[in-house]
């Protein structure tokens, strides 16, 4: 008990004898603290704006759902090995004809929708254009579950639509804002090249994501769009959507060996596509981050040992300028052990300071990176802790030799000392 | 009555490139309580050497030191420590307060190490700023104080927790008379109070405040002798 309340003093006036030492050197303090507040600025701004990232990357899969895959021509992010790139090039393009087969002959129950796009600048609706490039996607009924949006107004695709090839459309309400400022855009024609499409539905407003709309597209049936805007190099993009998570495993090898037969793979032969998964996508960006946090965490590390022979310097210092105060103090009674932690203790609040102010710079910047993005800030409570963990740390690292120095100096010399 | 403090044969030789200087060279030495001593003796003479042996700042080379019946000359740092908190209030020349701390808080400190609690400290530390006539300057640094009034600190610190002897190493040295002659006001009322003070001087009149004089001469006692009351009258 007493001794607890002997530690409890201790670091109280620790924390007091250290304040009043970095209010008495302000400019040395503040340099020394800038050292650690760069370090971890450094980490924490970096682990905030991949959390940002992470966290809206996550929630953007979690919408997509867990139970959906994609097959498309290439993958998700090409490794160009050796002969790599060409021979994904020349794989055969995913049509029109194999995702009607797939539909056709899947037997296990899920969702099929099919996406391509293109950038179509010629859009308009009586004397009001575009003025620039919009995202045009060729979609199934499905397709706007697949990128993840709600319609606001009018109706979706039917499968007779994309049966068809019905010249209808669904825009984005980036589209309406510019071609409907005061219509109700729901049954009017549209111009898309020249061509006439009524219009069936708005989505709903979605904003902006990574620095770009999302709301800036307009949807046509994949069958007219493969018509009108496909060229010898559209390869189809096929998402599936298994009907739970028991099945999703079951769903990809029936989509997959679907998709074999209907591209006449031989049995000997790998896929000639690619499949996608929500897990690959996590995997990839994890990778990604990965790399980004061990090129932060080395940087920091070697700022923070910089700032750390910066605090032991300052201490090596500020003992020899305090030689006489340490003379005084030893005379009137401190030990060893309590010269020892007030200049211990100096050493970590001044590397903490320096911590809280790198921690909250760091916080802020990162945050800042979430705001240009367009998503949701955080808080990495948990690296905030480790950043002044590690203040402490170093802290204690470079400031003990210092300490210990004082502690044994002699007290009448250094009572002696001018 | 226990001696409070009691030397036998102690010798405090320091090794300067190969030659021994004997700072201290066998000084047998017995102080009871509420006893008033001053030490006199030529420059280089071991006076500030004497005063630090007894203030448990130095340790002996040889000899036997026992202070309230404990063996200092045995103890460790942290001992030594503890007994100059507690049993001693040392007084210096230069006065030797934390240039940046407030007159209060210098008299705290040593309440600090002595592990009590802030607001006990700061009733304590105001005692005895009161108790030197201080009470309007607590706030002040020592460099907006007059010297006089820096010792006056000086001994509040001294005093703060209670010592059982006060040491002062020629405590008005560095002032002017009239200061001087205060400080040896506050030692006298202090001594009258009950207090043991050592103090080393090279003044006769200042020596002459004291009961007992102690010549001190290359590190001997050349002389000790009750000495007459001279006090300048107290009025
Ligand atoms: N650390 C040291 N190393 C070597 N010699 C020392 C040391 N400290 C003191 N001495 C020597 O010990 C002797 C006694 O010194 P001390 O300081 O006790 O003298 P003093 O009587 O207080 O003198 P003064 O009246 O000038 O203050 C001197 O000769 C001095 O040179
Ligand atoms: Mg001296």
């Amino acid at each position: 008990m007493a001794k607890f309340s002997h530690v409890k003093s201790t670091i109280r006036e620790g924390f007091r004898m250290a304040i009043e030492a970095i209010r008495q050197n302000k400019l040395r303090s503040i340099l020394t603290l800038l050292g650690i507040s760069i370090g971890v600025f450094s980490v924490i701004g970096v682990m905030t704006a991949i959390r940002t990232l992470e966290s809206s990357v996550n929630s953007q899969l979690d919408i997509l759902g867990t139970n959906t895959f994609t097959i498309q021509k290439s993958p998700a992010i090409q490794i160009h090995g050796p002969g790599g790139d060409r021979k994904i090039r020349q794989r055969k393009n995913i049509t029109y004809t194999h995702y009607e087969e797939m539909k056709r002959k899947a037997k296990l129950p899920l969702r099929v929708s099919v996406l391509d796009e293109t950038g179509e600048r010629n859009i308009r609706y009586k004397d009001k254009t575009l003025k620039r490039s919009a995202e045009l996607l060729g979609a199934d009924e499905w397709a706007l579950r697949s990128i993840n949006t709600y319609l606001a107004d009018g109706r979706n695709f039917t499968p007779d639509d994309i049966r068809f090839a019905r010249n209808v459309t669904i825009l984005g309400p980036d589209i309406v804002d510019i071609l409907f400022p005061f219509e109700d855009p729901i049954g009017r024609a549209i111009k898309i090249k020249g061509i006439d499409y009524t219009v069936i539905g708005v989505t709903e407003r979605k904003g902006q994501a990574f620095g770009q709309s999302q709301d800036d597209f307009v949807l046509i049936p994949i069958s007219l769009y493969i018509q009108r805007f496909s060229n010898r190099w559209t390869s189809l993009a096929i998402v599936f959507e298994a009907e739970s998570a028991d099945m999703y495993e079951k769903t990809m090898d029936e989509a997959i060996g679907l998709m074999r037969v209907v591209r006449k793979v031989p049995v000997e032969e790998e896929n000639d596509f690619s499949i996608i998964s929500n897990e690959e996508l996590m995997e990839t960006f994890a990778g990604f981050t990965g790399g980004i946090k061990i090129f932060a965490g080395s940087v920091s590390v070697i700022a923070l040992l910089v700032a750390g022979i910066g605090i032991m310097n300052i201490m090596l210092v500020s003992v020899t300028e305090r030689i006489k105060e340490i003379g005084i103090r030893k005379a009137i009674g401190a030990t060893k052990r309590d010269i020892l932690s007030q200049f211990l203790m100096e050493a970590i609040f001044l590397s903490q300071f320096g911590g809280v102010v790198g921690v909250i710079l760091g916080i802020t910047g990162g945050n800042i990176v979430a705001i240009v993005l367009n998503v949701p800030a955080v808080v990495p409570m948990d690296w905030a802790f480790y950043g002044m963990a590690v203040c402490s740390l170093i802290g204690i690292g470079f400031g003990i030799y210092p300490a210990w120095r004082a502690a044994n100096l002699d007290p009448i010399e250094s009572l002696r000392f001018e | 009555m226990a001696d409070l403090i009691s030397l036998n044969s102690i010798k405090r030789h320091y090794d300067v490139g190969g030659e021994i200087v004997r700072a201290l060279d066998g000084v047998d030495l017995t102080i009871n309580k509420n006893e008033y001593i001053s030490i006199m003796g030529p420059s280089g003479s071991g006076k500030s050497t004497l005063m630090n042996m007894i203030g448990c700042l130095d340790s002996p080379s040889e000899g036997i030191y026992e202070f309230e019946g404990e063996l200092v000359h045995e103890m460790d740092d942290n001992q030594l420590a503890s007994i100059r908190n507690r049993k001693i209030g040392f007084v210096f020349q230069t006065f030797n307060l934390l240039p940046k701390a407030t007159a209060l808080r210098n008299v705290e400190v040593p309440l600090i190490y002595a592990n009590i609690s802030r607001s006990e400290r700061i009733e304590k530390a105001k005692k005895a700023l009161d108790a030197v006539g201080l009470n309007d300057r607590m706030h002040h640094k020592p460099n907006e104080l007059s010297g006089g009034q820096r010792q006056r600190v000086a001994i509040a610190r001294a005093l703060v927790n209670d010592p059982s002897i006060l040491l002062a190493d020629e405590p008005t040295g560095n002032l002017d008379s009239k200061s001087g002659v205060e400080i040896m006001k506050i030692l006298d009322s202090l001594h009258d109070d009950g207090n043991t003070i050592i103090l080393v001087t090279h003044e006769e009149y200042i020596a002459d405040h004291a009961d007992r004089t102690i010549h001190l001469f290359d590190g001997k006692i050349k002389e000790d002798r009750k000495t007459s009351k001279r006090r300048s009258v107290s009025s």
